[in-house]
């Protein structure tokens, strides 16, 4: 063990865990740790335009690489400003660690320069915090930090150090020296509740398989094994917005993203279904519609490794706690040997059905030869950058439900997107990230106007570090979203969803010295998009789209799968009032 | 549009209908939490309870393994059988949480709880006061010429009994310390 300061610890203790970027911005409580970055060349620093930037580009390096993200903050607005990003890891699950600089220790609770009560504040969006009052007990404390960030169901941690633990010095400890065995969340399923889910696999009639972010969470074995158990049983399968890329959208058992805006084939198959089979997903309310009315003939099996998502909205009949990966391995393990088993008389009239219902096609829209269609400019997105090795990003809105039905993901940890907290000004941060991780790939950001707005400034850290990251931004100037329901249940009144003196997107692309591109023509499409492509350097791209496009299919809020909307012709009175009061 | 006509607090008004409110009766669990005695960890147990809209009913704190750093919370808390089980849940999670029992379902359990009162009169309410504190064990463990303290330990149930009695006879203050609660047997 070797004496250092508090603030050469934390670097090390970056060190030690593998570290190799930070995304951050200095200020006054943090300038030892700034200073201790400068002497050395194995951590790199990523300076943002904004604390809540450095967040959201952790995220997005974190999901991108399965990698714990780390962001360093100051005192008092340095951390205030990381809230939303902590909520949002915390929302969607994503492994971040969070250090923030404190005013000295002798200055705490007196109101002094930029202090806030951080770990009070960051208490309810932190699977845990702690405020390191002793330099003795810094560096074990980072090491735990990345222990709680990563371990079980994963997400963001934060760690508050006063700037006298920074200047102060004490024995380091090791990374293996650090204790950690208090916080051990069960990773193995229950092997009886596995055999009743193979029970249950054997004689489904109607069976699916709905999975989520944890599929992704869990790491890449966890998605080969899906891939397995999907082709061996031959069973539909549906995804979550978070779970998308975790089985191949060109998959033949593929039935698309299910939920408010997921697609008929997938709604209507979790509503018919007599055997729903969760894997990593939370049956969030975008997911369930009206709970009574949620999938009414299904047996239910859940798994997680949370044992408190089992049973918190809907109740199932088996629940298995325990990691995704672990888990499918020992369900292929049972049901192979048990002959895998299915019901193959059945099975053939369910697909019978499914294929019905494809044969609907949800995703249909009328095309323009005037103005550039939403949909059809991500389909020209998705037919010229496929088979790329490509990253997506995106805001939070009509834009991000389209990319959601029109892009296509072959793989886990390609798709970016806030899915449980809905954080619009998270796509391009998150895109920076994810292009840091991953500096040769393609990596777009899919936007709107008015969500990109909200973290514009974030151009000048992509600019500085050389990250080409594409912001293909699909301007209706309207906040289409916010837009969309208020024709459908607030009487078509607007109020405040236009966006009024939007800039001039090519000129704020020269301001920031990267390029611009602007369109409005379809037929300009294809060219506009393989310019984009091609430019060697961050492309700010405003694609000017028809402003009064609605996203569908769609179930509005209060309704069942079964009710759901698929065009415009379907949406007279569609929302009662007791739907209204819902998000 | 018609006008929604929320009331405040009640759930009722949520087309996802997350709590039945005629499906199930509502039960009181009292739940014994043993936590690593750090700052901050108080905050984050009750803030569980706020930030999800649990109800706690009685709640006492203090350290119980000097050595080892524990403190044990005991927590006296009203849901379905659901909502129960999803506060156990929840609080299992916690990082610093290394305990959770259900004292209610897990086998009977011993309920204690400590509280003093103050009762002031004159003439026959005094006697009175202190002829019923005779019955209930409860000790004078303050008295003035017009007062005294009483100091009761028992089950809630009996020192709201004490309380009520001692009421219409000159009480002035009680302090309670909330439920501290074991479970019978080795």
């Amino acid at each position: 063990m070797q004496q250092m300061t508090g603030a050469r610890m934390v670097v090390q203790a970056l060190k030690d865990q593998g570290v190799e970027v930070v995304f951050g911005y200095p200020g006054g409580a943090v300038l030892p740790i700034y200073d201790e970055i400068f002497q050395q060349n194995d951590i790199r620093h990523i300076l943002v335009r904004h604390e809540q930037g450095a967040v959201h580009m952790a995220e997005g390096y974190a999901r991108s690489t399965g990698k714990p993200g780390v962001a360093l903050v100051t005192s008092g607005p340095g951390a205030t400003n990381a809230v939303t990003g902590l909520t949002d890891a915390l929302m969607d699950s994503i492994p971040i660690i969070v250090i923030s600089g404190q005013v000295p220790t002798f200055m705490i609770g007196t109101d002094g320069f930029q202090e806030a009560d951080t770990v009070g504040i960051t208490r309810p969006c932190t699977k845990m915090n702690w405020l390191v009052k002793d330099t003795a007990k810094l560096s074990e404390t980072i090491h735990q930090a990345f222990h709680v960030a990563t371990k079980g169901r994963p997400g963001p941690v934060l760690v508050d150090i006063p700037k006298d633990v920074q200047f102060a010095t004490a024995l380091y400890t090791p990374r293996e020296q650090a204790k950690t065995s208090h916080y051990q969340p069960r990773v193995r399923g229950d092997e009886a509740q596995i055999a009743k889910l193979v029970d249950l696999i054997e004689t489904a009639e109607r069976p699916l398989f709905y999975t989520g972010g944890g599929v992704i969470n869990s790491g890449r074995a966890a998605s080969a094994l899906l891939r397995e158990l999907v082709a061996e049983t031959d069973f539909p399968i549906t995804s979550t917005l978070m779970g998308l890329g975790s089985y191949p959208a060109s998959g033949k058992n593929w039935l698309g993203m299910l939920g408010m805006h997921g697609l008929y084939e997938a709604n209507l198959s979790m509503h018919g279904c007599d055997v729903m089979i969760n894997i990593g997903a939370r049956f969030d309310d975008r997911i369930t519609g009206r709970i009574k009315d949620f999938s009414p003939h299904s047996k239910k099996v859940h798994i997680d490794i949370d044992p408190s998502s089992i049973n918190k909205v809907v109740r199932v009949d088996v629940g298995i706690v325990g990691d995704v990966t672990l888990v499918l391995e020992e369900v292929l393990r049972q049901w192979r040997a048990r002959g895998s088993k299915t019901n193959r008389a059945a099975l053939p009239k369910w697909w019978a059905q499914i294929t019905q219902w494809r044969a609907v096609k949800c995703l249909t829209y009328k095309n323009s030869s005037t103005v550039i269609k939403p949909q059809h400019a991500l389909e020209r997105l998705e037919a010229l950058t496929k088979g790329m090795d490509r990253y997506i990003t995106t805001e939070v809105g009509q834009h991000q439900m389209w990319a959601a039905q029109f892009l296509g993901f072959e793989d886990p940890n390609r798709w970016m997107t806030s899915g449980g907290l809905g954080t619009m000004g998270y796509g391009l941060p998150a895109s920076i990230g994810v292009q840091v991780a991953h500096p040769d790939a393609l990596v777009i950001n899919v936007a709107g106007e008015a969500s990109w707005l909200m973290n514009m400034q974030e151009m000048g850290t992509a600019m500085q570090f050389r990250a080409p990251v594409k912001q293909f931004i699909l301007n209706n100037e309207r906040l289409g979203m916010v837009r969309q329901w208020q024709e459908l249940l607030h009487g078509e009144r607007y109020s405040s969803s236009w966006s009024e003196s939007l800039p001039d997107f090519v000129k704020l692309a020269e301001a920031f010295g990267c390029k611009g591109i602007r369109i409005d023509d379809p037929a300009d499409l294809d060219e506009a998009i393989k310019e984009m492509l091609a430019y060697n350097g961050p492309v700010i791209f405003d694609c000017r789209v028809e402003k009064h496009e609605n996203c569908f299919p769609m179930i509005p809020s209060g309704k069942p799968h079964n009710e759901m909307l698929l065009g415009d012709a379907d949406t007279q009175g569609v929302i009662e009032a007791k739907g209204a009061v819902l998000v | 549009m018609s006008a929604l006509n929320i009331k405040k607090g009640s759930s009722s008004h949520s087309a996802y209908e997350l709590r039945d409110p005629n499906g199930e009766l509502i039960e009181s669990h009292t739940l014994a939490v043993v936590v690593d005695n750090e700052s901050g960890v108080l905050a984050r147990v009750i803030g569980l309870f706020s930030g999800r809209g649990y109800n706690i009913d009685s709640l006492t704190v203090a350290e119980v393994d000097h050595e080892g750093h524990l403190s044990r919370i005991t927590v006296v808390t009203r849901g379905t059988p659901q909502v129960i089980a999803q506060i156990k849940a929840q609080l299992d999670r916690l990082v610093p949480v290394h305990e959770v029992h259900d004292l209610t379902a897990e086998g009977p359990s011993v309920q204690r709880e400590l509280a003093l009162f103050k009762v002031s009169g004159k003439g026959e309410a005094r006697i009175e006061a202190l002829r019923l504190a005779e019955i209930f064990r409860a000790n004078v463990v303050d008295s003035t010429l017009e007062s005294f303290v009483f100091e009761m330990t028992g089950t809630p149930e009996k020192i709201d009994a004490f309380a009520d009695l001692m009421r219409p006879l000159g009480l002035r203050e009680i302090a309670r310390t909330g439920v501290a609660a074991l479970s019978r047997g080795a």
